[in-house]
Formats: C-alpha cells, structure tokens, sequence
C-alpha cells in the first residue's frame, strides 16, 4: 500500500507543479502590459497624436512615426499581398516535389532573423538608391509578412469543399473564374485574417528598419526618403537620456501593443463568426 | 482556356519567385561578404578581435555571445513551456482557464520585441542590478544573463505551441490503456505521452532556439554591446544580430560593413539549418500521422 501512496503523491506534486509553472509564465505578460498601461497612458492625449516632436528636454508628439508605420505597411502590403496568396494558391494546387519544398524554404523565410532581412532590403533597395528610404523598410517588411499570407492562404483554400469547385466547372466555368469568382471569395476572410496578423506583426518589427526606414523627425510622405516609425521611435527615445523622452517611448508603446492587441482580438471575434457561415 | 494556361504559368511563377527569392539572399549575402572573406577567410569564425579602430574583425566574441544567450534562454523558458504544454494539452485541455493561458501566450508572442527590450532595460536590468551588488560582483545590470532571461519570456510562446499540439494529438486510447493498467497520471505522462510526443517537443524547441538566435532589439538593448568575449554570464556582450543592429549605419569602411554582413551570413546559415532540421521533423510527423 505505501508504494501505491508514494506513486499517488508523486503524482499528486507532479500536477502542483505544471499549475504552478504555469500560472508563473503568465506573470511577465501582466507585468508588461500592467507597466505599459501605468507609464504609457498619462503620456497619451490628442496633441501626442497630432503634433511632431520636439527637441530635447521636450518629446512631442508621435505623428511622424503614426505616418510612417502607415506608409510602411503599406508598401509591404503591396509587395506581399498579391504575390503571396498566388503562391498560396499555388501550393494547395501543386503536389510535387518543389511544392514541399517550397513549403520547407517559406517556412525558413519565416524563422529568418528579421535583421539578415534588414541588410538584405539595404543591398537590394538603399545601396542602388542612394539612400534610406520608407521603400527600402516596405520591402523588408513586406519579405516578412510573405510566409503569412502565402501559409494563410493556403490554410484557408485547402479548407474549402472540393465539391464547390465542381459546382462551378458543372456550369462550364473555367479555372480561372473557378479560382477567382468562387474559391478565392469563399476564404476571403481567412486570408484577411492572415494578412491582419502579418499586418500586426510587421507594424512591431525595429530590427530590418534600423538601416532601411532609418528614422526621420519630420512627416514624410514621400516613399523614396526615409521615415520614421513605432517601434524605432520607441527604440531611439528608450536609449535616449532624457526622461520625457523616455516617457513619450512608454507612450508610444502603449499605442503600439493597443494596436496589435485590437487586430488579434478582432481577427479572434471575426474568425468565429466567420467559419460559422463557412 | 488560353486564360487557364496563362494563369496556371503565373501560380508557377510566384512559387518560383518565392524559391528565388530566398536563393538571392544566400547569393546576395556570399556576394556582399566577399571582400571580408577574401582579408580573413575561415579564420573569421574563429578569431577572437573585433577591432573597427584597426580594422580587425572576427566572429568568435559574437558567436559565443550568441550561443551562451540562446542556450541559457531556452534552459529558463524549458521547464515553463513545457508546464504550458502539458497543461493546456493534457490536464486542462477545455475551459476557461485552459483558454486564458492560450490567449495569454498568443498575446506573448504578440507583443514586439523592441517593447520587450524595453521593459527589461527599465525593469529587469535594475533588479540585475541589485542582485549582482549583493553578490559582489560588478553591478553591470546588462549583460548575458539580463538578455538570456528577456529571451526566454520570448520564446516561451514558440517553445510550448508545439509541444501543446503534439501531446493533444496523443491517441487516447494509448493514454486509457496506461490508465487502465493502473498507472497514474505522471505514469502515463512520463511511459507514453511523453515518447509519443518527443520528436514534436524537440522540433518545437528547436524553432524556440532559432528565434532566440536570431532575435535582435530586445537583445541589443539589454546585452551592454561588448565587443569581447565574455568571461561571466553577468558580462556585457555582443551577439550576432546586435553587433550588426549596433555598427551597420556606423561602419565607415568597406571592410567593416562587409564583415558585418559576413556576420549576417553566419546567422543566416545557423538559422537555416535550424529551420530546416526543424520543420523536416515536423513535416515528417504530420506525413506519419496522416498515414
């Protein structure tokens, strides 16, 4: 009986254990968002997002930044949407040996450091131009957000039923109005939710924009000069030494993960009322 | 049908433009790494000077810098992924607070990692701070050990989704015969969830390490960016991606920004391989899984 009750208490501290580690792991997410909200929100008023900084001691506002990430995400949006969902088309109707392996090489892409990323968009897009520029930081982020839309495309196609597509050849459609006026709109919000997430995603990243976007603390809006962004304005006042500096980074961070917060609930909310219909 | 047959060349050629796509990066970092290759050759990756003053550069501060961070990254988030892992895929697979954790560990990865940077440049480094005063060693507060440990939240997201999945997809009737034989939980975990699931966990955290690798501004912001290596784990250093974050828009000669993407070349390699052996296993499993 006593080798049953040490199996059973072993058992018994093995369970305390995963809970515990568990509810452990979940602290630093409520440590972050908790600083966030307690340093970030005070910073946050009309003027934070309409004006320009300032020079130090004083920090300003973020406009600059909230055109630039726009602007960026834009041109990745252009590089990677189009090209993205026909090759995601491409790997659900291909079963060969190159579609495995580009399935393993969009994968890699994926896991590739964003930063090798940054000084791929340097050599391909800066060097020829001359400059930095909002392109050059499009681009790369636009390389990033490529394996999602390829991999949500894909997800969502393969899911539809092969049966509607018989449908459509039955009236005599061929298999480009199959694909466009049938496949395509049946997992529109798949890959909408794909390319929100990529969106979400791409809007953080600091790393491929340090030599590419480069920064700039003006509005912008030219693509071929550089522009500043989120999360390198956040970068560059967090080093920064001065305190309201500082302080607008908490700022600008707490407008950032508000951001990437609302698109992944949305997508969540969305994404179930959607597959409901489907 | 001319359409068809156009459309159908167009679907080829966007997967063979993403195929090239990634070979033109190896071939574009090779190319514009070329002049560093040609002053040190291999003995890049072994040297242990990275001198911008004297133009001297070697890779061995950054790989070890590298190497030390990642690994220490993955051994603290270890246990705590894999907590994740079996709780949400194993004791609570249903409810609340089962959901909770996976939305908890979504927004985890959610988060960007110049905020993580962030917080632990404002948070973590100071309470670094006062534990290294109380040991007596040099209060740095950056260093290796503050950027293992912001790793290590990090990838906590990457490391458990994986093996989450892979122990939910156990065949419960492997897990009622062990239970039926009498044997507890732990038992069942340790005898058939658990060598059922390993080549799963294992591809899972090898993709947790190749983010870790690769990961720069949360890393560039806590390391202390030392161009040496390191001697302690409370030691400001340098890694791969925060050697090139830090130098690339400052590299005033030819030959330090080539050998700064000869650096990116290394972590494109290590990171690939990483990737591959990763994502092998896993397309290896789904196949076994579907036959």
């Amino acid at each position: 009986m006593g080798e049953v009750k040490l199996r059973i208490l072993k058992d018994r501290i093995f369970t305390f254990i995963i809970y515990l580690l568990t509810f452990l792991s979940v602290i630093p997410l409520f440590a972050i968002l908790f600083s966030l909200v307690k340093k970030g929100l005070g910073v946050i008023n009309l003027n934070f997002f309409i004006t320009l900084p300032k020079p130090p001691p004083d920090a300003g506002g973020i406009l600059n930044a909230l055109v630039g990430t726009f602007l960026l995400v834009l041109i990745a949006s252009i590089v990677s949407i189009p090209i993205g969902i026909v090759a995601g088309l491409f790997l659900v109707e291909t079963r060969n040996r190159f579609a495995n392996m580009l399935r393993v090489l969009i994968n890699v892409l994926q896991g590739l450091p964003s930063i090798v990323i940054g000084i791929i968009a340097y050599l391909w897009v800066v060097k020829p131009m001359g400059g930095f520029s909002a392109l050059s930081g499009g681009i790369a982020l636009g390389i990033m957000m490529l394996p999602m839309v390829v991999k949500s495309t894909e997800e969502t196609i393969k899911l539809i039923p092969y049966t509607l597509r018989e449908a459509s050849y039955a009236l005599g459609a061929d298999y480009f109005t199959t694909i466009f006026k049938v496949v395509l709109p049946a997992g529109i919000s798949g890959i909408l939710n794909g390319i929100l997430l990529g969106i979400a995603r791409i809007a953080g990243e600091t790393a491929p924009l340090l030599f590419t976007a480069f920064g700039n603390p003006y509005l912008n809006f030219n693509p071929a000069k550089p522009v500043d962004s989120l999360p390198l304005l956040i970068f560059n006042y967090a080093m920064s030494p001065y305190e309201r500096w500082q302080n607008a980074a908490w700022g600008a961070s707490f407008v950032l993960i508000a951001f990437v917060l609302l698109i992944n609930i949305g997508v969540k909310l969305g994404g179930r009322r959607w597959r409901v219909k489907l | 049908m001319l359409r068809d047959r156009f459309f159908k060349f167009g679907l080829k050629l966007a997967g063979g433009l993403i195929a090239l796509l990634i070979f033109s990066i190896f071939v574009s970092l090779v190319i514009a790494s070329i002049p560093s290759i040609k002053e040190f050759g291999l003995s890049f990756v072994f040297g242990k000077e990275w001198n911008p003053v004297e133009e001297h550069f070697s890779a061995l501060p950054f790989i070890i810098g590298t190497l030390l961070t990642s690994v220490l990254a993955l051994a603290i988030s270890l246990p705590f992924s894999l907590a994740i892992a079996f709780f949400s895929g194993e004791f609570s697979k249903k409810g609340l607070i089962s959901s909770l954790i996976a939305y908890a560990t979504d927004l985890l990865a959610g988060i960007p990692s110049v905020i993580y940077g962030f917080w632990g440049l404002f948070f973590l480094v100071p309470l670094i701070r006062k534990l290294e005063l109380s040991f007596n060693i040099p209060p740095y507060g950056v260093g290796i050990f503050t950027a293992s440990l912001v790793l290590s939240i990090m990838i906590i997201p990457y490391a458990s989704s994986m093996a989450r999945d892979v122990i939910a997809l156990v065949p419960s009737d492997l897990k009622e015969a062990g239970f039926a034989l009498g044997s507890t939980r732990l038992e069942v975990i340790k005898k058939v969830i658990f060598p059922y699931s390993v080549s799963g966990i294992f591809a899972g955290l090898l993709l947790a390490f190749g983010r870790a690798i690769g990961e720069t501004m949360a890393v560039t912001m806590v390391i202390g960016n030392a161009n040496r290596i390191p001697h302690s784990l409370f030691e400001p250093a340098n890694t791969l991606a925060s050697v090139i974050a830090n130098e690339f828009t400052e590299a005033t000669s030819d030959i330090h920004l080539s050998s700064l993407i000869y650096l990116g070349l290394i972590l494109f390699i290590i990171t690939f391989f990483i990737n591959y052996i990763g994502n092998m296993i896993i397309e290896r499993m789904s196949v076994n899984g579907r036959s």
